[in-house]
């Protein structure tokens, strides 16, 4: 079977394909109900916190200072289990980039002079900016980072500056939230939702597609007529495009009519990152019915998916907090990719070129699954 | 013109290391009626879905339409109908649009009036709008062919199409059969009836994976050399019973208040039959020819497991 055979296609045979789903989709009231109502539901009880204890969340540090004090906040930092350093940054762009990025959840920054004014008892600033796109992962900064400094600092309050180790710390931490200042979880949530729900039903919909008919026999017709394997493809999950788009759009209005969470970003970037996300997972779900034999093969499989999917995407643990194997399989799923795209045009104001580092891969997933998905169907009954 | 339409050979077969055809051989001129018989299980199905490509044969070749069977199948696939066993269309979907959803794939013109002309052939105008999975079995049966034939094939390949099919449609459907045949349309039909079997022109009889017998229908009776005699009267029990036990038959076949008893051995069947007579002298004998119902019979029950 070579691949230009595979890619032979009739738009008349697909909209055969096409037309028939659509009338099985409408005849089958319950699934359908069952789409459409999903997303209600799930926004509704999972719209609050999931709380987590976040470990090794990425930080920059920027070091206007380069003194023994500062540089012991700088090893206790390191060593410290609640962030990861990724980069110690010699400007104030550099630093905010990484933040605005992503690359880095926190941006702890050390004033110029800030040993001198110490010394002085003028109580000089430690500035730490966090990314409260993710509220979890940005509510325990300022506990964290204050037993941080105090560890760092203890030793080198001896001797002649002994009096700075009485009375309050001779420095203060302040925090500022980014993106989303209120830290409201539901900011957060919300539209990872929109991943999770679209990741469920996408998959497990199209998952049955093949093994329906397997299993009631009707692939023993389709099989006998020339129908190729990239129209049953297309005919078959095209019709779930539109379950999927009116999903997003229930989201999105409940998003802001009951959660009132702000869309700051391009809703261009969002419509085009919403629609690679939605193929991916259709393609997901067909590879699935594919594979799997019975209905109810198709089923396990799918939740074999989903749990990674909430587990390790993001949505469940801050990503980066997750060891490497883990980051690896996360990685690998599209909703890791939707989720960092979502956050940063809902909440962080992105647009199109911000959210190009998460675009491709999700488009390379897509690729992926739907060769492997024409690799894999069956032409005969064996 | 005796083009050869179907001409496989060597297929084979296996499921979980059974041979479930083995070693098939079958050629069908342009216009043949072939009957394919065989009891359950013999490998029919899977024999007429290596010919339409469904099934990839372990070993093997041929033509169907002179088109290679394991290379070109979306070939054959345009130019075959093929009526699966068991009901195979949609369900939840109406008589109309399953007939529309072939006609599509098929990517048919006047497609419209094709399938309204396929209803109508069908008597089903008033009811297109039913769901599939609501018909009857033997309407079912006739829709699948319906849907079958819409693309106008050249070669139908009809896996047991009038079972559960009333008289009087399958009466109709042979006619049409025979109809296209004429046209120059091959068909290869498996069935399990004899009255259908005797209207083929050839026939082919396969057990246990194996092709045993491959003949113009006519030449057959002569072919298996069976010999019968018709036992008549009441009661019949103990005349039956009488035969079962009898060297020399090796068939007994009940039809209401006759017995058919056949066997290979003719001056053997008749000593049977008469001792038979003598001690139930109300019966009546009289040496008739073995139809095909007991030829078929007679080959089912295993008695020709090592014929050729
Ligand atoms: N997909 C399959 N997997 C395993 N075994 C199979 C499969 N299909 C058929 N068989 C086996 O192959 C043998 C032949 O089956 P086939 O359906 O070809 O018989 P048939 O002659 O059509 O019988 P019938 O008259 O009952 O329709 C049977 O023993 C059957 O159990
Ligand atoms: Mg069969």
């Amino acid at each position: 079977m070579n691949l230009p055979n595979l890619l032979d296609l009739s738009w008349a045979r697909v909209f055969a394909v096409f037309l028939k789903e659509l009338v099985q989709m409408r005849r089958d009231r319950p699934t359908f109900a069952i789409m459409i109502m999903m997303p209600v539901m799930q926004l509704v009880l999972f719209g609050y916190a999931i709380n987590t204890d976040p470990r090794y969340l990425p930080a920059v540090v920027e070091m206007r200072e380069d003194g023994p004090m500062t540089r012991a906040f700088l090893a206790s930092l390191r060593a410290s289990t609640f962030v990861d350093i990724v980069a110690v940054a010699r400007t104030a762009d550099e630093g905010e980039a990484m933040l605005r990025s992503g690359e880095a959840n926190f941006l702890i920054s050390i004033p110029e002079g800030f040993e001198r004014r110490l010394v002085r008892g003028e109580r000089p600033q430690i500035l730490i900016a966090a990314d409260a796109s993710d509220p979890v992962a940005a509510g325990g900064a300022l506990g964290a980072i204050e037993r941080v400094a105090q560890s760092a600092f203890a030793p080198e309050f001896e001797g002649s500056l002994s009096y700075l180790a009485q009375g309050p710390p001779p420095y203060e931490i302040v925090v500022h939230r980014r993106y989303n200042p209120a830290g409201v979880t539901a900011f957060n949530i919300v539209p990872a939702l929109l991943g999770v729900i679209l990741t469920m039903t996408m998959v497990m919909i199209t998952s049955i597609a093949l093994t329906r008919e397997t299993e009631r026999g009707t692939m023993e017709n389709l099989l006998a007529t020339p129908v190729r394997p990239l129209e049953v493809m297309i005919g078959k999950t095209t019709p779930y495009v539109f379950v999927g788009a009116i999903q997003v759009a229930i989201v999105l209005i409940v998003a802001t009519l009951l959660f009132r969470i702000p869309f700051t970003g391009s809703f261009l970037a969002f419509l085009i990152a919403v629609t690679l996300f939605i193929l991916a997972n259709l393609m997901l779900g067909y590879l699935i019915s594919t594979v799997a034999r019975t209905q109810m093969q198709a089923m396990q499989m799918t939740f074999f998916i989903f749990l990674p999917s909430i587990l390790l995407s993001g949505f469940m643990f801050p990503f980066a907090a997750m060891p490497a194997w883990a980051q690896a399989i996360g990685e690998a799923l599209p909703i890791t990719h939707f989720l960092r795209i979502v956050r940063e045009v809902v909440l962080k104001e992105a647009g199109l070129a911000d959210i190009a580092g998460d675009l491709w891969p999700l488009a390379l997933i897509l690729v992926v699954l739907a060769t492997l998905a024409l690799l894999r169907f069956r032409r005969t009954l064996d | 013109m005796s083009e050869t339409v179907i001409d496989v050979r060597g297929l084979t077969k296996s499921f979980g290391g059974r041979k479930v055809v083995d070693n098939f051989d079958l050629k069908v001129p342009r216009g043949a009626i072939y009957g394919f018989l065989g009891p359950n299980g013999s490998g029919k199905t899977t024999t007429i879905r290596m010919v339409c490509g469904l099934l990839k044969p372990e070993s093997g070749a041929g033509e169907v339409l002179g088109l290679d069977v394991l290379k070109e199948s979306l070939k054959i696939k345009e130019r075959v109908g093929y009526m699966t066993q068991k009901f195979s269309l949609y369900e939840d979907l109406s008589i109309r649009e399953n007939l529309e959803f072939i006609a599509r794939l098929y990517g048919l013109d006047r497609r419209v009036e094709r399938v309204d002309r396929a209803l109508e052939d069908l008597g089903l105008s008033e009811r297109q709008a039913q769901l599939a999975g609501k018909l009857s079995g033997g309407w079912k049966q006739r829709l699948a062919l319906a849907a079958c034939m819409i693309h106008e094939p050249e070669l139908l390949l009809l896996d047991e199409p009038t079972a559960g099919v009333d008289p009087k449609a399958r009466r109709d459907f042979w006619d049409a059969i025979r109809r296209y045949s004429a046209q120059g349309v091959t068909t290869l039909v498996s069935t399990h009836y004899m009255d259908e079997a005797v209207q083929c022109d050839s026939i082919a009889y396969i057990a246990y994976g194996k092709k045993l017998i491959d003949s113009p229908t006519a030449e057959i009776p002569k072919q298996i050399g069976l010999h019968g005699w018709r036992v008549a009267g009441r009661p019949l029990q103990q005349a039956q019973e009488m035969l079962e036990q009898s060297p020399g038959v090796d068939l007994v076949a009940r039809f209401g208040a006759e017995i058919h008893a056949c066997g290979k051995d003719a001056a053997a069947l008749e000593r049977a039959v008469r001792a038979v007579k003598q001690a139930q002298p109300h019966v009546a004998i009289e040496p008739i020819e073995a139809g095909f119902e007991e030829i078929f019979i007679y080959l089912m029950s295993g008695a020709m497991d090592n014929f050729q």
